[in-house]
């Protein structure tokens, strides 16, 4: 039996749950013993902050050290216009106490580091990761499986989600045991290009703050050693068995990973943007300069086709996305003066390393890509 | 010969231009070379090699596990998630702020 009582105001508020033998009085107190530590308050914290909160989890810390911006409204609805320009935790921590004044919340405005991961998760039953990049993923993966608390993960890219529990010591495996190296830097998927449909971590932070539920109240079959995945536009889920990997880094038999390790510098983060040597680097002054006389180089465009939809430099010549290059390289002059661009200047700075080991010698990076180009030519085109 | 179904996710959608596909295999062929011979085609792809979660049938698989007439193979690439701009090039963006 849990220790905490309920009050007569919380038996009201939570009376749909309570109703349900499932979780009845006694998961209902459950939950409130409970404390669960959510890693990043954006798309996937939001919908399972405002979801555990309501639900009468009894502490929840929130660590996230952005801030809000009006870009994450489509789809962080933790957030609300007024709060923009706020930090993110204080701006979740407003619209979940106003949810539940009967719940504790932390916040954290920091970012996780080997530093201070375990300092912050060691406190907390459930720890969930709704972050967004490599690093923290496997720092929170390590720190889990050190700390033997559940990982509730979860994973968005455009129209697809993935979610799973990693608990080794429920006999699962950990996000090691899938993806036991980051993979190299620079030659990683573009969520970028891509983005993301609003309701689409909505769909999987749900999912999140319900397996997140089940593991603190202890009902129903936990989404342990198998892999959801979500495909919005087919409609489809699809559910992947997995297993402990006995070679597994942090929870094999020999874990080679036995404390925290700098995780930027293990997914091979560079402080900068790699280097393009000066000769191949042009600004968007003297592009447009270029451009104006009659040696004009020749302009190619390395995005993606919908965004060119929404702003493109004029006078471009051409348009292979950064990932049909490879195989559309021929289609290129090496012969002649050419400029490439992108966003800003990260594909484009890829396409020139590319085609200078193809053997192209006149080549050159825009510098910061149609952002700069908007802020030093022509501000007429939108930055997006 | 043998018939597999691969499903493909996240990136390799954009660089296949598909979700799913049918391939002929040799008899005996492994799940590696399932992968070997979608490089051989899509070289973009090849940058995701041994960074790939591999199933077959839906089950957990090493990329050395034998296939069998008809069987689906899906390979799942790392996602990071989140819906911050990630461009190629910058795999942690959160450390390296464009």
């Amino acid at each position: 039996m849990s220790k905490v009582s309920l009050s007569n105001e919380e038996i009201a508020r939570y009376s749909r749950h309570l109703i349900m033998p499932e979780v009845g009085m006694e998961g209902q107190r459950r939950l409130k013993q409970g404390s669960v530590l959510l890693i990043g308050s954006g798309g996937l914290g939001s919908p399972l902050a405002l979801y555990l909160a309501a639900a009468g989890v009894g502490h929840i810390g929130l660590v996230d050290f952005d801030v809000v911006d009006a870009s994450n409204l489509q789809r962080q609805i933790v957030h609300g216009t007024s709060t923009v320009g706020m930090p993110k935790t204080e701006s979740a921590r407003r619209r979940l106490r106003d949810l539940n004044p009967h719940i504790e919340i932390t916040v954290y405005e920091t970012q996780i580091t080997s530093a201070n991961a375990f300092e912050l998760m060691r406190g907390y039953d459930v720890i969930v990761d709704g972050t967004d990049n490599f690093p923290t993923r496997y720092l929170t993966n390590d720190a889990s499986v050190l700390l033997g608390k559940p990982n509730v993960y979860g994973s968005i890219f455009r129209f697809e989600g993935q979610a799973t529990v990693f608990a080794p010591q429920q006999g699962g495996p950990c996000y090691r045991c899938l993806y036991p190296e980051p993979p190299p830097p620079g030659l990683v998927p573009s969520c970028a290009e891509g983005g993301v449909l609003g309701v689409l971590p909505g769909v999987i932070g749900t999912i999140q703050a319900t397996e997140t539920i089940k593991l603190l109240t202890g009902i129903g079959e936990p989404l342990i050693g198998r892999l959801m995945l979500y495909d919005a536009l087919g409609m489809r889920f699809r559910e992947l068995k997995l297993r402990r990997n006995p070679n597994c880094p942090v929870c094999g038999e020999n874990p080679s990973v036995t404390t925290l390790i700098d995780y930027e510098q293990f997914c091979g983060i560079a402080p900068e943007a790699p280097a393009i040597g000066g000769q191949y680097v042009i600004t968007p002054l003297e592009l447009a300069d270029w451009l104006q006389r009659d040696d004009r180089p020749f302009l190619l465009d390395v995005r993606n086709p919908y965004e060119v939809a929404i702003a493109s430099i004029p006078g471009t010549d051409k348009l292979i996305p950064i990932d049909q290059l490879p195989e559309r390289i021929h289609e290129l002059d090496s012969a002649r003066e050419m400029v490439v661009y992108c966003r800003s200047g990260v594909r484009s700075g890829r396409a020139v390393e590319l085609l200078k080991q193809a053997g192209f010698r006149k080549v050159k990076n825009l510098e910061g890509g149609v952002l700069r180009w908007s802020d030093d030519v022509d501000p007429t085109v939108a930055k997006y | 010969m043998i018939t597999i179904h691969v499903r493909l996710f996240a990136a390799h959608r954009d660089i296949v231009g598909r979700a799913e596909m049918t391939v002929q295999q040799e008899t005996g062929a492994t799940v590696g070379a399932v992968w070997e011979r979608l490089v051989a085609e899509y070289p973009s792809l090849g940058r995701y090699t041994g960074r790939l979660l591999y199933a077959v049938n839906q089950q957990f698989a090493e990329p050395g596990a034998v296939l069998q007439d008809g069987d689906e193979v899906a390979i799942i690439p790392p996602v990071s998630g989140g819906a911050r701009r990630i461009e190629p090039g910058q795999v942690c963006n959160r450390f390296n702020p464009l």
